[in-house]
């Protein structure tokens, strides 16, 4: 019993625990007095659109910015203290990739294990493992340069796993990645997630949210506006469906009165009018009767971005 | 939920990694270094061995043939006064330009250095780690020029070993500083020119290397006397010559180690700076 507790970490268990939690730069407070606590082997997400205040955590928790205020700990220990050591621990992806372009794919993983105090031999048989991963393994011995960005993104992500990290930190892994290569990155964490490593993500994506994260707080202006698994967030601030009600431009408002009783609330977009209801095709029809003829209704279930709309009154991604 | 309960064995799978310690940190970077300078290295050291070579013929064995041996020479052929010179001025050349644009570009245009920050390594490592691999540098292009120099019949002598210490420890007494006024530059490094022309240039020309900072006028000889070139010429002459005397190699080599451990300590704390905001 003794031996499987050696690395369980100090207090309630907590892999990260932040209390009033504080960034600033010089009169500016990027992040506000947060508070988040990520378990053991969960996959945690931090939701919100740029400026937040994601990055500036995030870089918090991987020891590599000093906080202003507040309490943290990572694994256990302090930052301030032992940020090395909590480091060596942990796997960094860092919102834009860091890699080094004047080397290969394989040197890149071989160099940075290194870092790690891996031995020589370790490190070679490592990155082959990480290669076959990431599916780099036909470019192993191409220069960065030539990646293409999901590629890149990969190798960053297999660069961050190469001293078996026991959590893992990832700021918007896939902004900036056509579909193809999102899914298939998607592909990849989960699998990191089924193998037990705790995965910290931040997105301003929803359906990355939903994809991969079992908790995430909605964080805006440096605050944190929500708490919760992605489905008690929309349960709790959104109906179970939206209807979507597109208009000429300008005539959306002048319509919201007229059908503002069929939903629980109502939110006017520049382009379009959103209908909270828990039977969309319902309201939609019952739309229809009053007289009122948008271009297009939609029926869709809500979303995060339904979420966060609720919150702030301000859509996700602009 | 308890504090005391016990846990499942969660998947806190332990991580291989570990912190090294300072000396090996350091040795990683030039590892790191190492790793992508390979490839290209033949051509790395001849131009950086080039300028001085090119010295050493034009001046030292053509212009050389018009300048009589007599106290300004120390007594010696003008070849053989110049060539100990040029090592002190090749290692301050080579320290410069490894010390300015690397370094910007590792914070810059690659960010390697965010991404070594990620990891166990601190930002005081990486910069000793960045310095140790321009002290090898200089080092082994000095060891290159020196060995031609040699086979050219411009210095003998045991001495040059000393003199090349001394070279590479008047190059480092430059590299420091100038690192940690590169880890500064936020924009695309063009201060750099003028470190070239307003300091590194005046530097090989002024500060002994080709005449003595005597025969300058008065009120010039305190400039060239701050210069580490001045007093790297200094030393790499005393020990090629073989006239060590103790106070003055005391003082120059006092003065050198100074500038090197301040400019280390500067580079230590703008690394410092830089990466963890
Ligand atoms: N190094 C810095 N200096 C000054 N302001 C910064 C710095 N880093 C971030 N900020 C500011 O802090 C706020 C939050 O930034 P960031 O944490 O990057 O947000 P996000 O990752 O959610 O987009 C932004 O307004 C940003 O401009
Ligand atoms: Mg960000």
């Amino acid at each position: 019993m003794a031996v499987a507790r050696v690395r369980l970490v100090g207090g309630d268990g907590a892999l990260v625990s932040a209390k009033g939690l504080l960034k600033s730069f010089g009169e500016f407070q990027a992040v506000k007095g947060i508070d988040v606590e990520v378990q053991p082997g969960e996959s945690f997400g931090f939701l919100g659109p740029n400026g937040a205040g994601k990055s500036s955590t995030m870089r918090m928790i991987a020891c590599v910015s000093p906080r202003s205020g507040g309490e943290l700990s990572v694994l256990g220990l302090d930052p301030n203290i032992d940020g090395p050591k909590i480091r060596a621990r942990l796997g960094v992806v860092p919102q834009e990739d860091n890699l080094d372009v004047e080397l290969t794919v394989r040197q890149n993983l071989q160099v940075y294990g290194r870092y790690f105090g891996l031995g020589r031999a370790h490190v070679k048989a490592k990155a082959a493992e990480l290669l076959e991963f990431a599916q780099l393994t036909d470019r192993a011995d191409a220069e960065v340069d030539s990646l293409s960005g999901g590629m890149k993104r990969r190798l960053t992500i297999a660069r961050a796993l190469v001293n078996d990290p026991e959590l893992l930190l990832l700021d918007e892994p896939t902004t900036g990645l056509d579909p193809q290569a999102r899914h298939l990155l998607w592909d990849r964490l989960f699998r990191l997630k089924q193998a037990g490593v705790t995965l910290i993500v931040t997105t301003h994506y929803m359906d990355e949210a939903e994809q991969l994260c079992d908790r995430l707080v909605v964080m805006d202006s440096g605050r944190i506006a929500a708490l919760g698994s992605p489905a008690e967030l929309i349960a709790r601030y959104c109906t179970r469906e939206v209807l979507e009600l597109r208009f000429p431009p300008g005539e959306q408002a002048a319509a919201e009165p007229k059908v503002a009783d069929l939903a629980e609330r109502t939110e006017v977009l520049p382009d379009r009018l959103l209908l909270y209801a828990h039977d969309g095709e319902a309201a939609l029809a019952a739309a229809h009767n009053r007289g009122v003829r948008p271009l297009s209704g939609l029926v869709r279930r809500s979303s995060l971005e339904d979420v966060f709309l609720r919150l702030t009154g301000r859509t996700l991604v602009d | 939920m308890s504090t005391d309960t016990v846990r499942p064995p969660l998947a806190v799978r332990p991580s291989t990694g570990r912190v090294v310690g300072p000396l090996a940190a350091a040795w990683l970077v030039v590892e790191a270094k190492w790793t992508w300078y390979r490839k290209g290295w033949r051509a790395t050291i001849g131009s950086s061995i080039l300028m001085p070579l090119l010295f050493l013929i034009a001046l030292g064995y053509g212009f050389g043939t018009q300048v009589k041996s007599g106290a300004a020479t120390e007594g010696m052929r003008y070849v053989a006064y110049l060539a100990p010179a040029l090592l002190a001025s090749a290692a301050v050349q080579n320290a410069a330009s490894e010390s300015t644009f690397p370094i910007l570009a590792g914070f810059k245009w690659q960010k390697i250095y965010w991404g070594i920050g990620a990891t166990p390594m601190s930002p005081a490592r990486i910069a000793a780690g960045e310095l140790l691999w321009i002290s090898m540098r200089v080092l082994i292009s000095g060891t290159v020029y020196l060995v031609i120099a040699m086979l050219l019949g411009a210095m003998s002598g045991l001495g040059v070993v000393l003199a090349l210490l001394f070279a590479t420890l008047c190059g480092m007494s430059l590299a420091a500083p100038l690192v940690a006024f590169s880890a500064t530059i936020e924009r695309e490094g063009q201060q750099f020119n003028n470190i070239f022309r307003f300091l590194v240039l005046p530097m090989t020309l002024f500060a002994g290397t080709f005449f003595p900072v005597a025969s300058l006028p008065v009120y010039l000889r305190p400039i060239a006397w701050l210069t580490p070139l001045w007093h790297g010429t200094e030393l790499t002459r005393a020990a090629v010559f073989g006239r060590m005397h103790l106070w003055p190699v005391l003082g120059h080599t006092a003065y050198l180690l100074a500038l090197f451990g301040l400019g280390a300590w500067l580079a230590a704390r703008q690394f410092q700076r830089r990466l963890a905001v």
